[in-house]
C-alpha cells in the first residue's frame, strides 16, 4: 500500500472504479461533481465497465437506481444538498424497497438561501427515511467506508441503501495522503452481487412496490427496523474484517481520549479532526477533555454512546445543522441515548453554510464561553 | 384488525408478492344483477370477446373460446356489445 | 398481420395481467395492457407508475400481473425503467444476465404528460431500449376525475368542473405524441384500446425499435367520462372516425396514418354520450364545439400534409 496525495471526490471515484458496479445513475450538483468527473474519466479508460447514466435531475438518479439494483445490478450514485432534497421522496421508497444502494454524499448546506458550502443540513432531511449514514472524518475514511458500504447494504439481513457522507469541500475538494488497497483486494473484500428475486429473472416474476392499506402498512415498514437493527452490529463486524485488510479501524463510533475523560465532544465529520486538535491542546493543560466521534449516524448507536459517555460530567455536542423550533438533530439524538444519566448536557450550532469553525471557537465552547449558535453575529435566541 | 392476519416476520421481503403465491379476489361481486350468457351454436371463435374483456374472464382451450369465468366477470357487457354474432348475451343472475 | 389466435398464443397459457384485479367495470387499461404485451415476443418486464393501473392491480398482498412487474412512484416510472434497461444491458455486457427481456412502461396520462415528462423526456434522449405506453383517459382518474394537461379542451373534470360559470377545461391538451416524436427516437404511435389490431402491430413494432418507443393509447374511463361501460368500442371508435384521436405512427420521423376515415363525421359524435362533454352540446356552447371542431380539422389537415 502506497500513500498518494488525493481529494475526498477523486478518492471516491477511485473507490468506484476498483467496485466496478454494474451501473451507476448520476446528476451533477456542487460538491459531488468531481466524484462522478473523475469516475466518468475512469470509466472511459476503461479502469471500470461500468454503465454510466446521465440522468435529467437527481431524482431520476434514484428511481433510476432502485430500478437497477432490484432489476439485479450493483448500482452507486452520489448528490448533495438539493440534490438530496430533491430525491428524498425516492429515497425513502429506496429504503423500503430493500435496495441496496450506495450513495455518496458531499454534504452541503440546503437551500435558502442557496449555499454550495458545508454543513449536515442535506443528510438530516433523510435522517427518518430508513436509509444507513455513516460520517467520515477525512478522505482515507471516505475511501474505506465506501468498501464497507457495498458490504453492509448488500448483506442480507440489511438489505439498505448506505449514504456514505463526506464534508462537502472539506473533505470533497481538500487533498489528504491516503492509502488504497489494490484491485484484487477490493473486489475479493466487495464479493459477488446477489439479490433475492431480482426483477430480471424472468422466469420467477415478481411484484416489488406494492400497495398497501392500514391492514399491511405497518408491518411492512416494521421489516426496515428490523434492517436497521441488524445493520448496527454489521458495522463494526465489517469495520473489523476491513481493518485486517487496511490496518485502521472502522466503526460506529470513534472515542478519542476518553477514556479517563471528565468532559466530551460530540461531533459527526472532519470537524473531528480540529477538535482532536483542540482535546490535545486541553489535555496538555491539564483538562481531561476527550471527543466521541459519531460515524454511523443512523442507525444511532444509542447503546454505544450512553456507554463511552458513562465516565464524563459534561457532554457538548457539536450540530452542523438546525431544526427551527425544536433542537438540533444530534443533540436531540445524543440527548435520548443519555435520557437518566448523570451529567450536564450542552449543544452549539456551528458551521451552517460551510461558516469555518477555528480551534479558538473550540477552546470558547470548552470554556463555557460561547453562546448556543457558533460565531453568530448579533444578539443570540436564547440570550 | 383480525387477529388471524400475519406478522412483520412472516411477510415477504419489501413485500414482494410473487404472483403463484398470491390470493385472487373474486370480483364476480362487482356484478349487479346480470350476467353473460353464451350460445354455443352462434359462437365463431373470433376470440373478440377475450382481447376486449378487462378482467380476464374469458377462458380459453388452448387459443379457442371455451366459457366465461363467473367468479371474476364484473358484468360490463362488452363482450355482449362487441359478438359479432349475438352470441353473448346479458341474462338475468 | 397480427391475428387474435396468435395473441393468445402468446400468452403460453397465462395472460401478462390476470384477472382478480380492482379496475373498474369496462375499463379500458387492461385491455391495452393485454394486447400490448401479447403483442410483443419473447419475455417482458413491466414498470408501472402510480395510477388506476398499479393501484388495482397490486393491493398487497395480492397480484394481478404474472409477469415480473416494479412500481416506484408516479413521476418516475420513465427512470426506474431507465435503471432496468442499464442493469440489463450492463449484465448482459458482463454476460451475467438470462433471457432478454422487453422493458415495457405503463403509465397514465398524469404520469406521462405531467408530472412524469422530465423522467420520460430523459429517457427518450439517452436512448434507452424500451417501450413507454400511456394509456390515456384524459383525467387523474384514480385520485377522483382531476384534469390533467391530456384533458381535452372544453372537458368537465372535478378540478376543472361545469357550473353556473365555469365551460369545463378551456385550455387545450398537450399534444404528447408529437413531444415525443421531437425527440427523435426511432418509433413513436397513437393508438386505442378499442382497434386491437392497430395497437397490437404498433406494439410489436414499438418493441422492435433498436431505441425508444413512444405508444400514446386512448383508454376510455366509464367513470370519468360518464357513459355506460358497454359502449367501450362504439365510443373510443367515434374519437377515431371523428379524427379527434388519429391513428398513426411516426417511425424514424416519418408521419403515416395507419386508418383513414372514409366519411366526414363531424365532432359531436365524439361528444355525445359522454357526460363530461354534455354541456357543450347545449345550444348556448355551439361556439365551443365549432371551436373544438375546427382545431380538429386544422390539426388532421396538419397531419395529413407531413404523412407519406
Amino acid at each position: 500500500m502506497t500513500a498518494q496525495l488525493m481529494t475526498g471526490g477523486e478518492v471516491v471515484a477511485h473507490a468506484m472504479a476498483q467496485i466496478d458496479p454494474d451501473v451507476v445513475p448520476v446528476y451533477p450538483i456542487t460538491p459531488q461533481t468531481p466524484i462522478i468527473q473523475h469516475f466518468a474519466k475512469l470509466v472511459a479508460d476503461g479502469r471500470a465497465a461500468t454503465e454510466i447514466v446521465n440522468v435529467e435531475s437527481e431524482h431520476s438518479a434514484m428511481s433510476a437506481a432502485i430500478g437497477s439494483a432490484l432489476a439485479g445490478a450493483r448500482t452507486i450514485t452520489a448528490t448533495s444538498s438539493q440534490g438530496l432534497a430533491l430525491m428524498a421522496e425516492v429515497v425513502y421508497i429506496a429504503a423500503a424497497m430493500r435496495a441496496p444502494v450506495v450513495v455518496a454524499v458531499g454534504n452541503r448546506a440546503l437551500s435558502g438561501p442557496i449555499n454550495i458550502h458545508c454543513d449536515h443540513s442535506d443528510s438530516m432531511l433523510v435522517r427518518d427515511s430508513g436509509v444507513i449514514q455513516l460520517f467520515a472524518e477525512n478522505v482515507q475514511e471516505a475511501y474505506d467506508a465506501m468498501l464497507l458500504a457495498v458490504r453492509l447494504a448488500e448483506r442480507s439481513d440489511v438489505l439498505l441503501p448506505v449514504f456514505v457522507c463526506q464534508d462537502g469541500f472539506t473533505i470533497t475538494h481538500s487533498a489528504e495522503p491516503v492509502e488504497l488497497l489494490d484491485d484484487e483486494t477490493v473486489r475479493a473484500f466487495i464479493g459477488d452481487y446477489t439479490l433475492p428475486m431480482p426483477l430480471l429473472d424472468v422466469e420467477r416474476p415478481t411484484s416489488k412496490g406494492p400497495f398497501a392499506m392500514p391492514d399491511y402498512y405497518f408491518e411492512l415498514r416494521h421489516q426496515q427496523v428490523q434492517a436497521m437493527a441488524c445493520a448496527l452490529p454489521a458495522i463494526d463486524e465489517l469495520g473489523w474484517e476491513l481493518a485486517r485488510l487496511t490496518g485502521r479501524p472502522f466503526s460506529a463510533i470513534e472515542p478519542y481520549r476518553l477514556d479517563d475523560a471528565e468532559r466530551a465532544f460530540i461531533c459527526l465529520g472532519s470537524t473531528a479532526g480540529l477538535v482532536k486538535d483542540v482535546v490535545d491542546e486541553l489535555r496538555d493543560a491539564g483538562e481531561r477533555f476527550g471527543l466521541l466521534r459519531i460515524c454511523s449516524f443512523r442507525p444511532f448507536p444509542e447503546a454505544a454512546v450512553a456507554d463511552a459517555l458513562a465516565g464524563v460530567s459534561e457532554a457538548i455536542v457539536l450540530d452542523r445543522a438546525e431544526a427551527p423550533g425544536a433542537r438540533a438533530p444530534l443533540y436531540a439524538d445524543v440527548a435520548a441515548s443519555l435520557f437518566g444519566a448523570d451529567l450536564e448536557l450542552r449543544g452549539h450550532v456551528y458551521g451552517l453554510g460551510g461558516r469555518e469553525l477555528h480551534p479558538d471557537d473550540v477552546h470558547e465552547i470548552a470554556e463555557g464561553r460561547c453562546g448556543l449558535y457558533v460565531g453568530l453575529r448579533g444578539a443570540s435566541w436564547p440570550a | 384488525m383480525p387477529a388471524e392476519l400475519p406478522g412483520w416476520q412472516e411477510l415477504p421481503l419489501a413485500g414482494t408478492v410473487v404472483p403463484g403465491l398470491a390470493e385472487r379476489p373474486r370480483t364476480g361481486s362487482y356484478r349487479t344483477g346480470v350476467r353473460p350468457a353464451v350460445t354455443d351454436a352462434l359462437c365463431v371463435d373470433c376470440l373478440l370477446c377475450w382481447i376486449y374483456c378487462p378482467d380476464s374472464a374469458v377462458i380459453l382451450d388452448g387459443t379457442s373460446f371455451a366459457g366465461i369465468d363467473l367468479e371474476h366477470c364484473k358484468g360490463c357487457e362488452i363482450c355482449a356489445e362487441v359478438c359479432p354474432t349475438g352470441a353473448i348475451e346479458m341474462v338475468a343472475e | 398481420m397480427a391475428r387474435l389466435k396468435m395473441l393468445a398464443a402468446n400468452e403460453h397459457g397465462t395472460p401478462p395481467l390476470g384477472a382478480g384485479h380492482s379496475l373498474c367495470q369496462g375499463c379500458g387499461i387492461p385491455i391495452v395492457v393485454r394486447t400490448v404485451l401479447d403483442a410483443i415476443p419473447g419475455k417482458k418486464v413491466v414498470v408501472n407508475a402510480t395510477g388506476c393501473l398499479e393501484v388495482a392491480t397490486t393491493r398487497f398482498p395480492t397480484t394481478a400481473w404474472n409477469v415480473p412487474w416494479m412500481h416506484v412512484a408516479f413521476e418516475n416510472a420513465a427512470a426506474v425503467a431507465a435503471g432496468v434497461e442499464s442493469a440489463q444491458r450492463a449484465l448482459r455486457r458482463r454476460g451475467l444476465a438470462g433471457e432478454e427481456a422487453t422493458i415495457v412502461v405503463f403509465a397514465g396520462d398524469g404520469g406521462t404528460y405531467d408530472i412524469g415528462l422530465q423522467a420520460l423526456s430523459g429517457a427518450l434522449e439517452r436512448g434507452h431500449r424500451l417501450v413507454f405506453c400511456c394509456y390515456d383517459n384524459e383525467a387523474y382518474m384514480n385520485t377522483g376525475v382531476q384534469r390533467s394537461g391530456a384533458t381535452p379542451f372544453g372537458a368537465s373534470t372535478t378540478t376543472s368542473p361545469t357550473g353556473s360559470v365555469g365551460l369545463g377545461k378551456l385550455q387545450e391538451r398537450k399534444d404528447m405524441t408529437e413531444i415525443a416524436a421531437a425527440h427523435h427516437v426511432p418509433y413513436v404511435a397513437q393508438a386505442t384500446a378499442s382497434h386491437w389490431h392497430d395497437l397490437a402491430l404498433k406494439a410489436e413494432r414499438a418493441a422492435a425499435a433498436d431505441g425508444p418507443a413512444f405508444l400514446n393509447v386512448l383508454s376510455d374511463c366509464p367513470v370519468g367520462w360518464g357513459h355506460e361501460p358497454r359502449r367501450f368500442k362504439e365510443i373510443l371508435d367515434a374519437a377515431v372516425e371523428t379524427r379527434f384521436w388519429p391513428l398513426y405512427e411516426i417511425a424514424d420521423g416519418e408521419h403515416r396514418l395507419t386508418y383513414q376515415p372514409q366519411d366526414y363525421v363531424p365532432i359531436d359524435s365524439w361528444l355525445r354520450g359522454q357526460k363530461r362533454f354534455a354541456h357543450l352540446l347545449e345550444p348556448e356552447h355551439a361556439e365551443l364545439v365549432r371551436h373544438i371542431q375546427a382545431r380538429v380539422d386544422a390539426d388532421w389537415e396538419r397531419l395529413l400534409a407531413v404523412s407519406s
